[in-house]
């Protein structure tokens, strides 16, 4: 069987991007990969960060700079390769994954927030009703009120009464 | 090749077009732009994923939550491993664009043992949370994060597999247009894999345990 | 029988068992099963008769010509519909007499297995079918190309979306159906125990696979494949409305399958993301699917605008109007889409401010889609306007798809929704909306197309009898729907107590009766023009004056679609070169590069199919082999490299000179 490729007539048709890659990106991106890693691991584990909200926006930027990061030196994203098709569905793709992620935490917080019941006004007796109904439902009473799920920044409830 | 064909000119007709090249056009291969869209494809069931863990992800149940489960030092290995991988992948690739069939080999090979470790330390890892109760029927919680962390490892597996067996295929043909093509979509894949786990390690183990 | 929960589970068999074929205690379903054997023995003894297996084998199921792979999707598309309409058939002659002591004949379990069934059915099997079976067919032909960018996977696409359309034919036949609506929304049964659930489970989501697969080879073709010198603004609009559609499926399927992936794990492994209890919220599964769901809708209706698009400006005679404001609009509608998605759960209670936003965007992306149906109103403004059929169902969509989505407005408000979320006023618009836009797209596009794909016209006669009793039956079976839905009447429901209801719903089955008469009369101007084909015959491959490139070649087209690849200068590019009296070249014919066909596709298309019935009925030896031999298959294929070839220089030569004749004959 012959190594020959087929195409190898016709000046071989390659992708017009078979990038040049050079160890130089390779190797920096690996250090600032490495750097932009071990910043936030470190600020978790030596508790330099306590709370959520300042979690999220200092872990998150790390996190989008890492991801440009690999984009640009490991994946050789840039708004040339393939006409610009990559650059532009990568661009879309991001928009519709804040889309789905933002709109879907929005929603979800809104009906909790509205649609579930709070403790002061669903004792624990009316779950087992509903369970009754629904598909067969093997967990005591118990768990049901404990599984009251909670918006994401306020702690869950639960008989250890934990945070 | 084949005559380009003048307009004869009717009466009163426009004035001529060419309407064939001289040499027919061979469209651009489209395997790249392709395979770059699927990968798009993934990132939104990841993203799924991800909302599903950000609706669910405090919902305890009762149960452990990240704080009292997660081990970040066997998180900051398994994401060493993982970007090792990530420059190791680098390396077969810069042999490949020398055309240097074994130290692509080698160098893919070193990928496949670092991917390896890394599927191990997360089967370790989600062997000892099952042994301890930590199962993904305990809690919502628990439900959806082993369902983003475990497609995230599926994915790897499925890409050390293919790993594998493009080993066997440049080992057999060589570097030909079509493993080059195919070398070029596992890198992208392997790079893709990455990306996706510093959101997971963000997301769900460090912020996990705040 | 009700909601089984007791299943066996035998480690050979499974759940399989006695109980779970139906047809031994209904008679209706065995019937069906002795009409289907019947049926398929003797489609068997023909093919035999004629010797038709080995071209069937061979230049059908391993096709990889987007031509035939078009034509086979067309045919999925129309076999299914007749069972999805035998659903809505029998739902509407329950739904006339079901009132007070007269129960019907079908008992509530059985109906909620037909309207999951008839949903399930038409959008997935149908509606996603008939439109990627469009697109495939056409895309290439109008982009001046030779196939698709991947052929190998397009095959395996169609072959995928068959399986799936298998695995629920099954469904009447062994175990039963979902009963929980066509989305599987939690509050109909979605955690029981039967098989019904898991049918659908799997069959959408191998068929989510072949769509998903088709999108992204649809969208390379279109950026990768394009004839030199059209550029974007240069393609013709239905191409412009399948670039848009495909990046919708690419962009929204995954929501599907990771919505649906949950749900399974749900079922399979007692996970907690839907449940009610230990942190589970079964409000996610609906936010998640019509993340996906609304993106769908449009991703039908969407080619159905490239479809009249085409047909209007070809039957006005005149270039189509706007044609930069329609991409625009076509741009808008695609991103808009991707933000409305709660208008299909307002009554579920995330309060003003969400409901509020949501309302605002359905509102918005009404707007791209009125400035399309002007565009075309002014492109047939002072133009040569031929009725031919294909401009009959245009004016027909222009009407009845302008009042679906007026309706369509009126949910978008929150308030109003509350009155008629899940009334038969929804079902009144979405239909509308669907039968309006895709259907009499499709039945445009049909009696447009199909002299390019088989060589001969369709039938007028019958043509026109099934155009007015589709047309005004679907407004004498729909409008009822939206009165009954203002009086309050709730959708899904197999019996009602209030007689005043009850002659809307006759006039529904009426109007019902009507399309299925229309429906008949389709079939009899298939039939009817395959026997008088001699004389429909289209022997110059431009039958209508058409405008855009796949109106440049025979028909049908060679297999090869372009002797030489066509340079493009204009829009309506077809045109553009009749209007510069294009000479075909005759001399100079190269071998041509082709893809093989490959029995790959519909092999491990095959294996997919017995891993679901595994999975659907918990045979477990059965799922793990059948897996491990879809990714053998798999691998395997990837080690053939000879996927392509040439076709002679001779033979294009020879079909070239009987093109050249056959002109000849015409003129």
């Amino acid at each position: 069987m012959s190594a020959h490729d087929l195409h190898a007539g016709h000046g071989d048709h390659h992708d017009h991007d078979d990038l040049h890659v050079t160890m130089g990106d390779y190797v920096k991106g690996f250090i600032l990969a490495v750097i932009l890693t071990v910043i936030p691991f470190y600020l978790v584990m030596s508790g330099a960060i306590e709370d959520r909200a300042t979690g999220l926006v200092v872990l998150g930027a790390f996190a989008i700079v890492q991801v440009v990061v690999h984009m640009v030196y490991f994946l050789h994203m840039n708004g040339k390769i393939q006409g610009g098709w990559t650059m532009l569905s990568t661009v879309f793709t991001a928009v519709f994954l804040a889309i789905a992620v933002a709109g879907t935490l929005w929603v979800m917080y809104q009906m909790n927030a509205h649609m579930m019941p709070t403790h002061e006004s669903a004792p624990a007796v009316s779950q087992p009703a509903a369970a009754d109904t629904a598909a067969p439902a093997v967990q005591a009473p118990a768990a049901s009120e404990a599984a009251a799920p909670a918006p994401a920044e306020q702690p869950a409830h639960g008989a250890h009464g934990s945070n | 090749m084949s005559d380009i064909r003048h307009n004869a000119g009717a009466a009163g007709a426009l004035a001529p077009r060419e309407y064939h090249l001289a040499h027919e056009p061979h469209p651009e291969n489209g395997t790249s732009l392709g395979f770059w869209l699927y990968l798009m494809s993934d990132c939104l069931i990841f993203a799924a994923l991800f909302a599903t863990f950000g609706v669910l992800g405090r919902n305890y149940a009762a149960g452990p939550t990240g704080k009292e489960l997660f081990d970040l030092s066997l998180v900051a290995i398994n994401t060493a491993f993982l970007l090792l991988s990530s420059i190791t992948f680098g390396f077969a690739m810069l042999q490949k664009q020398k055309k240097n069939v074994s130290g692509t080999l080698t160098w893919l090979a070193i990928t496949g043992v670092l991917g390896l470790c890394f599927l191990g330390v997360e089967l370790y890892e989600f062997h000892h949370l099952i042994h301890q109760g930590a199962t993904p029927q305990r809690s919502a919680f628990l439900s959806s994060f082993f369902t983003l962390v475990g497609t995230h490892g599926l994915h790897v597996t499925f890409g050390l597999i293919w790993l594998v067996t493009l080993m066997i295929q440049i080992s057999k043909h060589g570097l030909i247009e079509a493993n080059v093509r195919r070398i070029n979509c596992l890198s992208m894949f392997w790079h893709f894999l990455d990306v996706v786990w510093i959101g997971v390690f963000t997301f769900v183990y460090l912020m996990g345990v705040l | 029988m009700s909601g089984n929960t007791t299943l066996p589970n035998d480690p050979l068999i499974g759940r399989i068992s006695w109980d779970a074929v139906p047809m031994a205690h209904e008679p209706i379903v065995l019937w069906t099963f002795i009409a289907v054997v019947l049926g398929g023995l003797v489609m068997m003894a023909a093919l035999t008769k004629f010797r038709l297996w080995g071209p069937l084998w061979r230049d059908w199921i391993c096709s990889i010509d987007h031509k035939k792979i078009g034509i086979m999707y067309m045919i999925l598309g129309l076999v299914m519909f007749l069972r999805g309409f035998a659903d809505a058939a029998m739902m509407r002659l329950q739904q006339a007499m079901a009132f007070g002591d007269n129960l019907g004949y079908l008992p509530p379990h059985h109906y909620d297995q037909i309207f999951t069934a008839h949903g399930v059915i038409m959008i997935f099997f149908v509606a996603m079918p008939f439109v990627t079976g469009l697109m495939n067919y056409l895309v290439p032909l109008q982009i001046g190309a030779r196939d698709v960018s991947f052929p190998f996977l397009n095959n395996f696409s169609f072959w995928m979306t068959t399986a799936g359309a298998v695995l629920v034919m099954i469904s009447l036949f062994l175990g039963e159906f979902s009963t929980s609506g066509w989305l599987a929304l939690s509050n109909l049964g979605n955690q029981s125990g039967s098989t019904g659930l898991d049918y659908y489970i799997w069959a959408l989501q191998i068929a989510g696979v072949g769509t998903t697969l088709s999108g992204i080879n649809l969208i390379v073709t279109i950026i990768k494949m394009r004839a030199p010198g059209m550029n974007l603004m240069k393609m013709p609009v239905f191409v412009w409305t399948s670039l848009c559609t495909n990046a919708l499926i690419v962009a929204s399927f995954p929501m599907l399958t990771a919505a649906l992936v949950l749900m399974s794990l749900d079922r399979y492994l007692g996970t907690h993301f839907f449940s009610n209890d230990f942190g589970g919220n079964a409000m996610l599964y609906v936010n998640l699917i019509w993340i996906w769901g609304h993106p769908e809708v449009y991703i039908l209706v969407l080619p159905a605008f490239g479809v009249f698009s085409e047909i209007v400006a070809t039957f006005s005679k005149k270039r189509l109007f706007g044609y930069t404001s329609m991409v625009y609009a076509t741009v808008c509608i695609t991103i808009l889409s991707y933000l409305v998605w709660l208008h299909h759960f307002f009554t579920m209670g995330s309060g003003a401010s969400v409901n509020t936003f949501f309302g605002i965007t359905t509102m918005i992306i009404s707007i791209p889609t009125g400035a399309k149906i002007f565009n075309w109103l002014f492109t047939m403004y002072k133009g040569r306007i031929k009725f031919d059929l294909p401009m009959m169902w245009t004016v027909a969509f222009m009407c009845t798809f302008a009042i679906g989505g007026m309706t369509g407005v009126l949910l978008a408000v929150p308030p109003a929704d509350f009155v008629l979320h899940n009334s038969l006023f929804l079902i009144a618009h979405f239909h509308n909306v669907i039968i309006g836009g895709v259907v009499f797209a499709v039945f445009a596009a049909i009696n447009y197309w199909y002299p390019k794909a088989f060589g001969y016209k369709l039938d007028v006669f019958w043509g026109k009898c099934s155009f007015w009793l589709w047309l005004v039956g679907f407004w004498v079976a729909f409008t009822p729907l939206y009165i009954l839905g203002l009086m309050g009447v709730t959708r899904r429901a197999n019996h009602f107590e209030d007689p005043s209801l009850q002659i809307w719903f006759i006039i529904a089955a009426l109007g019902a009766a009507m399309i299925a008469a229309g429906i008949g009369c389709f079939l009899i101007q298939l039939v009817v023009s395959f026997f008088k084909r001699d004389q429909l015959r289209d022997e110059s491959g431009d039958p209508w004056g058409g405008r855009t490139l796949e109106w440049a070649t025979s028909s049908p087209p060679p297999q090869y679609n372009f002797a030489f690849t066509p340079v493009v200068h204009d829009i309506d590019a077809w045109w553009d070169m009749k209007k510069h009296s294009y000479q075909r070249p005759l001399t100079g014919f190269q071998p041509i590069h082709m893809p093989a066909n490959t029995g790959a596709g519909v092999v491990i298309s095959g294996l997919s199919l017995v891993l679901g019935f595994a999975l659907i009925w918990h045979i477990w030896w059965l799922a793990g082999v059948s897996f491990a031999a879809v990714i053998v298959a798999s691998i395997i294929h990837t080690f053939n490299y000879k996927r392509d070839f040439y076709i002679p220089a001779a033979e294009v030569v020879a079909t070239e000179e009987a093109r050249t004749l056959q002109l000849a004959r015409h003129v």
